[in-house]
């Protein structure tokens, strides 16, 4: 398989111009890639906040049954 | 009230661009044939005018969502006109980036003033950087979704003026490799453009899906926040450029 | 239109009695001129060159104008008054966008015979009329996209900087065309008489364009 591609691959000039050609599809593939990572930065914050929020609902609803079973001793 | 949802569908457009960009990448090192002029070099055409093209696309695209504001009044649209906007902007640093890269290889010089398209691009990114600019001065969210959506029609009208203007200016010294419209053009490499075009295309609709589908979120987590615990408890969201 | 006309007048006579803007706008412009002598290092330039110094003179001074068109009505009120009015809104626009386009007039008065004595190789009096024909078209796109760039940036918190921010590249096409279209008029050796059509037709192009585009958004920016 890999010998199929190695004749099929195109002679790259890497020590004149290709050097160019590679930079410019490297910038293209850096700034996807860059992307990802901040994406990534948020999608872990997000998981954060959610985190933080289902505590303080589970903490809210606590106080409020707490209330509730003192209301009904009452 | 229904609520939009930007991840369906968004699998699946990712994939159909993976598929593109890697067709596009076989087709252009393994079938394109080599320019006679310009040699390898020129394979930096497929990635350079596709995000040029596509970032302007992008901003023209933003300008018609920001319509959609000022018609409606819904936050939504502002949204997803910032998005494009933004998403325009970072393609169009990637096609100011590669076409440096290009000019240094072609004609020694990390910048060049005879090509109109690139001189062009570069203005219509110095006026649209100053986009978010704007919107972080504007403190009341209302008005700066409604600054911003003017801004944004004003300057997707601005895209074509602008290229025409540079067009008409610029001295060509250099053979135009860059004409779409020209005649130099052979088949092959022409589908091969094509095919990057639309690999690119692929990669700003799924990307805006994304971003959509983050922003999305995190203003429904917000929003949750302060249903479930009232407006003093919850976190008071930092000054942004962002709409919320 | 009478709006407009009433809000002009009103424009034109608070100009005339403070005298605020006109006169920083022409001292600017011929601080400016000395300025391109020092820099350039010239005593005369021509052509393309005296083309572009011109057009840069006049932006510059332009800029200034642009800032203060709508300080008064932000700091005393006059927005919300005229919104309360019963008139149609755009009036506004047409009527900041004519008196900025006299206080250019006003400037090119002075600044361009200035530019004329101080700094141009060649007689300014054969290329005046096609000069003024083009300066007409340049300030009707400045007088336009200022009014709609200022009237952004009064509501913004770094008010001073947003209105050049926004307005320096969006004018970008107009003043390309400005400096080309004057170029072959202030030629040395040979200047036409009459500018390149291409240029004029392209800032006809932009003023048309931005114009209609303003009047359909002007709206939008008024609403409280």
């Amino acid at each position: 398989m890999s010998a199929v591609l190695v004749f099929a691959a195109p002679e790259l000039p890497l020590g004149t111009s290709g050097k160019y050609v590679a930079a410019a599809y490297i910038v293209v593939l850096a700034l996807i890639l860059a992307y990802v990572a901040i994406m990534a930065v948020r999608a872990q914050r997000l998981e954060r906040d959610l985190d933080e929020l289902r505590r303080d609902v589970e903490a809210a609803r606590a106080a409020q049954d707490a209330n509730r079973e003192t209301e009904s001793v009452l | 009230m229904p609520s939009t949802t930007y991840g369906k569908g968004l699998r699946g457009l990712a994939l159909a661009t993976l598929i593109t960009m890697t067709a596009a990448l076989v087709l252009v090192f393994f079938y394109a044939p080599l320019d006679q002029t310009q040699g390898f070099v020129q394979k930096i055409f497929y990635v350079h005018v596709p995000l040029a093209i596509i970032s302007l696309v992008g901003f023209v695209f933003g300008g018609v969502l920001a319509i959609g504001y000022l018609r409606t009044g819904d936050r939504k649209w502002d949204m997803r006109s910032y998005v494009a906007i933004h998403m325009g902007l970072i393609f169009g640093i990637g096609g100011l980036i590669t076409g440096s890269i290009w000019a240094k290889a072609s004609w020694g010089h990390w910048w060049v003033w005879n090509e109109p398209t690139l001189v062009s691009f570069l203005i219509v990114l110095l006026l649209f950087a100053t986009y978010q600019p704007l919107r972080f001065s504007i403190e009341d969210p209302e008005r700066q979704s409604r600054y911003a959506s003017v801004f944004a029609i004003v300057g997707g009208a601005f895209v074509p003026l602008n290229y025409i203007a540079v067009q008409a200016a610029t001295a060509y010294v250099h053979p135009r490799v860059l004409t779409l419209t020209s005649a130099n053009l052979p088949p092959s490499m022409g589908l091969t453009f094509v095919v990057s075009l639309l690999a690119f295309a692929l990669l700003y609709v799924t990307l805006w899906k994304y971003e959509m589908a983050a922003k999305n979120a995190r203003s429904q987590v917000r929003r949750l926040r302060r249903t479930l615990l009232g407006d003093d408890l919850a976190r008071p969201a930092g000054r942004s450029a962002a709409p919320l | 239109m009478r709006t407009a006309l009433i809000l002009l007048r009103k424009d034109l006579r608070l100009e005339l009695r403070t005298l605020e803007t006109v006169p920083a706008m022409v001292l600017f412009a011929l601080v400016t001129i000395v300025i391109f002598h020092f820099g350039l290092n010239q005593n005369a330039i021509d052509g393309q060159l005296a083309a572009g110094v011109l057009t840069v003179t006049v932006l510059f001074a332009a800029m200034l104008g642009i800032n203060r068109l709508f300080v008064a009505e932000r700091e005393q009120g006059g927005f919300d008054a005229f919104l309360l009015a019963p008139v149609d809104r755009t009036a506004m626009l047409v009527a900041k966008a004519a008196a900025l386009f006299l206080f250019l007039a006003a400037l090119e008065v002075i600044a361009v015979p200035a530019f004329g004595l101080f700094l141009l190789g060649p007689s300014l009096g054969p290329p005046l009329p096609g000069l003024i024909l083009v300066l007409a078209l340049a300030d009707l796109g400045l007088a336009v996209i200022g009014t709609l760039v200022s009237a952004i940036a009064v509501h913004t918190r770094a008010r001073d900087l947003i209105g050049p921010m926004l307005g320096l590249p969006l004018l970008i096409p107009a003043l390309i065309a400005t400096a080309r279209a004057a170029g072959p008029l202030l030629a040395a050796g040979h200047p036409a008489s009459t500018p390149p059509t291409r240029w004029l037709e392209i800032l006809a192009l932009y003023d048309v364009v931005f114009a209609l585009l303003a009047y359909a958004v002007f709206d939008f920016l008024l609403e409280d």
